[in-house]
């Protein structure tokens, strides 16, 4: 498992019912492409997060699959309706298997 | 060896090819790649925006953007990167537009391409081109 992952997410506390609100994530992660060489000459081995997806209240908002071109730390900001108050839950999935959630709950006023 | 004109006329055509392999390779990979996308079905202009900018000082983080009416998935590619993928976009039922902003790697100056498949099922496809004054693969 890469070291100091740590995802970040910024979902407004409240919306009105219907209402589009911006989402921005970011979570921290190397990112290491698989094109680099290390101090001994050999490539450093792949390893990415190679998914993100958003859901709220188990209904999908976007699934991103990635490729090693998405830069280090990887961000995303997209836009997401509220029918209700909820919560919205991220989930990466990295190479090596492991998977980073978080959640944010939304209330509606 | 002897430095005659023909095996200077040999040379040069060797150097040739050996240069223009690497960047057929990538257009070739780019291209497949947009062909697993849409299955071989024709790409249109139209309803879909690449917002990229026009030079970047460093290729590690390059700032996109993609949006789009009426999509259903969006592709984007870097098409002189080593492996052209870059990412995939699904929009969910609740994705209140079909655009999303992120930050990619580029490893130098090229065209970014975003193809998007829209709600009929016909794929259209942008692309902008980018100055890049630092590379951003390593290597």
């Amino acid at each position: 498992m890469a070291s100091g992952v740590k995802p970040r997410v910024k979902v407004p506390k409240k919306a009105a019912a219907g209402d589009a609100i911006t989402i921005k994530t970011l979570i921290s992660h190397k990112m290491e492409s698989g094109q680099r060489k290390g101090d001994d000459g050999n490539p450093i081995p792949r390893s990415i997060i190679n998914r993100f997806t958003c859901d709220f209240n188990g209904e999908n908002v976007v699934d991103v699959k990635m490729e090693p071109a998405i830069s280090t730390n990887p961000y995303f900001e997209f836009e997401a309706l509220v029918p209700e108050a909820g919560e919205f839950k991220f989930t990466w999935y990295d190479d090596d298997g492991s998977i980073y959630e978080e959640t944010k709950s939304i209330a509606i006023g | 060896m002897e430095f005659t004109r023909r095996n200077a006329i040999a040379m040069g055509a060797g150097a040739l090819l050996v240069a223009g392999l690497p960047m057929r390779v990538s257009a070739a990979t780019s291209d497949e790649a947009i062909a697993a996308f849409t299955g071989g079905a024709e790409i249109g202009t139209g309803d879909i925006k690449l917002t990229a900018p026009e030079i970047a000082e460093n290729g590690n983080t390059v700032p996109i953007e993609v949006s789009s009416g009426t999509a259903v998935e969006i592709l984007v590619l870097a098409t002189g990167n080593p492996t052209p993928g870059v990412a995939t976009f699904s929009f969910g039922k609740l994705a209140a537009s079909r655009s999303a902003s992120t930050r990619i790697r580029l490893a130098g100056t090229q065209d970014v391409v975003a193809v998007a498949k829209l709600e009929d099922g016909s794929f259209v496809q942008a692309s902008s081109a980018v100055k890049v004054t630092i590379g951003g693969c390593g290597g």
